[in-house]
């Protein structure tokens, strides 16, 4: 009778072990960014793309009800990709755009928005890409949505795309 | 001649001292970044990594760490940023306490049958 329940016990035991097993099988080990967030936006200082002069981030988040702040750079393939995208958020007039230009050669930073044009506001220097990590990026290009309280509401990893774009819109309304 | 020995000895003495802090502090920041995972490579740590991810990681990391602030707070604004995942070690969360206890629970399990089975042969 003993041996029996022992028995019993290690079945169960095993079934158990092999059910968590299994879950955690299934579980994706792609790492999957948290995109849904209502965080706090970061106070820093950096420095503005064409003046040079140091800006503190908490005279730049005022006067609209929403911002967009995209992490950018000359180099990175897939913000030349989704630059067209951005002039045409520009375009809204209840958003303010904000560039933050990540780990970049100043010279080649310009000739690019001179070259496609300039879709930001106001254009902030991140040349070792620390205010991006304030801002919980991995890397270029990523665009944040940032309510009138200063709080991310939404972050899109990637290229925007047209889809991303309608989305984005829809928040805005 | 004494006076410029006495300035020697503790000028000696404070450099010594600088020098044993910074090395503290740079085992510190090293400790923390072996368990810092860089989320864009594959397998590897902050540490480890020499792409613009984990550089940046480092310096935010040395800035967190030469204004004092501890590990534990170091690894709580870097799961405030990026999550549990980034780091190596789960913490003891609901999703991670079968992960904890499961191992103690064998050894329990296993400690109770050996002691179980030495009291029979005893008897």
């Amino acid at each position: 009778m003993k041996i029996k329940i022992f028995l019993f016990i290690i079945i169960l035991f095993f079934i158990f072990c092999f059910f968590i097993f299994y879950k955690g099988l299934n579980n994706s080990n792609i790492y999957k960014p948290n995109v849904e967030i209502k965080k706090d936006i970061p106070i820093f200082i950096a420095k503005d793309f064409y003046l040079e002069n140091e800006v503190n981030s908490e005279k730049i988040f005022v006067d609209s009800n929403f911002y967009i702040l995209n992490i950018w750079a000359s180099w990175c393939v897939p913000c030349r990709k989704e630059h067209s995208i951005l002039m045409e958020l520009n375009r809204n007039q209840s958003i303010k755009l904000i560039g933050l230009n990540y780990r970049d050669n100043l010279n080649n930073a310009k000739n690019f928005i001179s070259e496609l044009g300039n879709p930001y506001s106001q254009i902030l220097i991140d040349d070792d890409g620390t205010i991006a990590i304030e801002f919980g990026a991995y890397g270029v290009p990523e665009t944040f949505i940032i309510d009138k309280d200063k709080k991310i509401i939404k972050k899109f990893v990637g290229p925007l795309n047209n889809k991303l774009l309608q989305e984005i819109k829809s928040f805005l309304k | 001649m004494k006076i410029t020995k006495i300035f020697l000895i503790i000028f000696v003495i404070i450099n010594f001292s600088q020098s044993q802090a910074d090395e503290k502090s740079e085992e510190l920041k090293n400790k923390i970044l072996k368990n810092v995972r860089c989320l864009i490579c594959q397998g590897q740590s902050v540490y480890d990594s020499e792409s613009n991810f984990a550089s940046s990681i480092k310096l935010v990391v040395k800035k967190k760490v030469d204004d004092g602030q501890s590990e534990k707070q170091i690894y709580k604004f870097l799961k405030e940023k990026y999550g549990q995942w980034i780091l190596y070690e789960p913490e003891l969360t609901k999703n991670s306490y079968v992960l904890w206890l499961l191992p103690i629970l064998l050894f329990l399990f296993g400690g109770a049958i050996i002691y179980k089975n030495l009291v029979i042969k005893k008897k």
